[in-house]
């Protein structure tokens, strides 16, 4: 049997030099005369420890990592082909702790199969969700979609199942469904990870989708940020409708899907449905007043489910493996898993699937194992840059939609952001105005106007002037645009802003320093 | 700088491209993508040819062409260099990363060096939030960036 290294080709492999990685084994296979198969693999979402190279033995994969290119001849030379002892050796990656302790549901395949092999994907359980998808009405697809408890993965968290009901029952003579790939938030890379190293489940939940809904045409909107994402998926479209999984007979059933990816062009607020819908359309990516809803009036004015990719891609293991499988993961009214995604000054930063329900403590000291500077853990921001910002006073809030409202937070799309205690919150409130004021589409007020309003307001009260006047207009203009706004962007700024206020008073304290040295 | 080609030669050649994609559901941003992977900019020359192609107007392409930061007004400079500046970075220090870099290259954000040898952007997340600070180098992705790296990049896009 010829070797096979498994080399991850994903975009945070890449960035920490997997492509070296490989062309220094190809190197080195090459002088020594030794055959062997590269597989270019998504990856298992431990950033730690990338580029982590893989061999597959008789005994089961080996892990190597992180690996450096100047790695690469001491690798071979204690025999990793078959499995043998290194520094960097790392055993079987499922026994790693961080992998060990996860619960995949999700991403079960990623990391592990060669993402654009359909056989690879099928011979993981791919295809089983669509094959008896196929072979159901459309309302049993939905009622089973429903009863899995799924709710919306891109921060929403509306049930998945109510919206592909409202696009059934809606009359059309064409229907919609997008997939929402935008994903901009800073700390979330699952839609990424999944986009790379499983493309097709994503496919396959889409298919999934359209058969349920009566939609026959999706979109992938994806960010021009992830060109490796727009490039896989893409091929993956191509693969998938060759074979047949797309097409007008999805499987050989009388079922028509297809679809198309779609490329963003660095808007931030086109990550909200409506804002996506009219980029998608051509127009500017401005907000669209609900009501209608986009189920009942979306892309082109017709019915469309609109769900993020994580969402959709959480669809072929309910199909699969059922409902009832699926709603016994988790607590509350959070159901199944969540992939997790620890990020910024942190020790094991990387995707963490597992249950709803683990503390925010238990995420961010046992399995980031805490800062990567070393130094105190100051503040986390969940849910990205419109987020609140936790301290280690909150740390025992669960993992949980309804948990994290109630301490006036979300949870978005589930990427934190660790911070030491060198942060200045201060520093950070002003960010989450600016980034606002750069990001707003400029359709409503309090976000257009207010962003830049809140900007000047703490700008002023860091310069140490009429500071706690000025603290208390910038809580009254969170008001105003928390319920003023149309939507998330301008809605959702005031949590970054007002936790930072409300947790880290000290922060806003005028700092005679800070005037002095400037 | 780069040559611009002629305003005749833009028009000719935006032609080609809608011509290409005017089909899809919804082909204006596919085609501002492709007229700026052709020209490395969307010319001003286009357009009137994009507003006549789609029956809009030409009030109507430039509101959508200027709403949204990719697509360039002017040719950027040999490599563009982005610099993650979202929350993830910054708590691993991306705010000095672009200190650096801007002393380095001697520009701000949104500028190009006289050379045209580079131009310097910041970027609102690259996904890449477990090995910060991160940047994009012509569309190559480089994480966990320290002095090293930073200088090695500075050496590349500035020989």
């Amino acid at each position: 049997m010829i070797p096979r290294i498994y080399i991850p080709a994903d975009s945070g492999a890449l960035a920490l030099g997997a492509e070296k990685v490989a062309r220094a084994i190809e190197k080195e296979l090459r002088e020594r005369g030794v055959e062997a198969k590269i597989v270019r693999n998504g990856s298992r979402g431990a950033y730690f420890l990338e580029p982590m190279v893989e061999v597959a033995t008789a005994e089961g994969r080996v892990a190597y990592g992180p690996v450096k290119p100047s790695d690469v001849k001491s690798l071979f030379d204690s025999g990793f082909l078959k499995g043998g002892h290194h520094k960097r050796w790392l055993g079987a990656p499922d026994k790693i702790p961080f992998l060990a302790k996860q619960t995949r549901l999700t991403f079960a395949r990623c990391g592990v199969i060669e993402p654009l092999s359909l056989d690879s994907y099928k011979s993981h359980g791919g295809l089983r969700g669509l094959q008896n998808a196929v072979a159901m009405a459309p309302a049993d697809i939905v009622s089973q979609v429903t009863e899995s408890g799924l709710r919306g993965r891109g921060g929403a968290g509306f049930p998945t199942g109510i919206k592909w009901k409202t696009v059934l029952d809606t009359t059309s003579e064409r229907k919609y469904i997008v997939c929402n790939a935008d994903e901009g938030d800073s700390a979330t890379f699952a839609d990424r990870m999944i986009m790379e190293g499983d493309p097709f489940v994503l496919i396959e939940g889409m298919a999934i989708a359209g058969i349920a809904t009566g939609a026959t045409k999706g979109f992938v909107y994806i960010r021009s940020e992830y060109p490796h994402a727009v490039a896989t998926m893409n091929k993956a479209v191509a693969i998938a409708r060759k074979a047949g999984v797309l097409g007008v007979n999805v499987l050989g059933s009388p079922n028509a899907f297809d679809m198309e990816i779609r490329v963003g062009a660095g808007a931030y607020v086109c990550g909200e449905e409506t804002s996506l819908l009219n980029s998608l359309e051509g127009k500017r990516g401005v907000v669209r007043a609900k009501p209608p809803l986009p189920a009942i009036q979306g892309l082109f004015g017709k019915p469309t489910v609109i769900n993020n990719v994580i969402s959709l891609a959480s669809v072929p293991i309910i199909m699969d493996k059922g409902a009832v499988y699926y709603k016994d993961f988790g607590m509350g009214r959070s159901r199944g898993t969540i992939p997790i995604q620890i990020a910024g000054n942190v020790k094991h930063g990387g995707l963490f699937e597992t249950a709803f329900g683990l503390t925010l403590g238990e995420i961010v000291d046992e399995i980031g194992g805490g800062t990567a500077s070393g130094r105190p853990v100051k503040a986390v921001q969940v849910g990205g840059p419109l987020g609140a910002y936790f301290p280690r006073a909150l740390f025992d809030t669960p993992f949980d939609y309804e948990a994290f409202a109630a301490k006036d937070g979300l949870i978005g799309h589930a990427g934190i952001t660790v911070f030491d205690d060198s942060a200045d919150m201060m520093k950070q409130a002003r960010f989450a105005m600016e980034f606002c004021a750069i990001e707003s589409c400029g359709k409503c007020t309090p976000c257009r106007l207010g962003s830049t309003r809140g900007m000047e307001v703490l700008d002023k009260v860091a310069a140490g002037i009429e500071a706690e006047k000025n603290l208390a207009l910038v809580t009254d203009l969170c008001n105003t645009m928390k319920f003023g706004s149309l939507c998330a962007l301008g809605g959702f700024t005031p949590y970054p802003v007002m936790s930072s206020i409300t947790h880290f008073p000290e922060d806003f304290k005028p700092a005679p320093a800070r005037v002095a040295a400037e | 700088m780069p040559m611009q080609p002629a305003s005749t030669e833009i028009a000719s050649r935006t032609a080609a491209i809608i011509e290409e994609l005017k089909d899809l559901e919804g082909p204006l941003l596919p085609i501002l993508h492709g007229i700026q992977e052709e020209f490395g900019h969307v010319p001003q020359a286009a357009l009137p040819v994009i507003a006549d192609g789609l029956n809009l107007s030409r009030a109507e392409v430039h509101g959508v062409v200027t709403f949204y930061h990719d697509f360039r007004a002017q040719p950027a400079g040999r490599h563009v260099l982005k610099l993650c500046q979202a929350e993830a970075c910054q708590s691993m220090g991306s705010d000095a990363v672009a200190a650096k870099v801007k002393q380095l290259l001697g520009i701000d954000f949104h500028e190009t060096t006289r050379d045209g040898s580079v131009t310097l952007e910041p970027v609102y997340c690259l996904g890449l939030c477990a090995c910060s600070p991160s940047a994009m180098l012509d569309g190559e992705v480089i994480g966990r960036l320290d002095d090293e790296k930073i200088e090695e990049i500075v050496a590349e896009v500035r020989p």
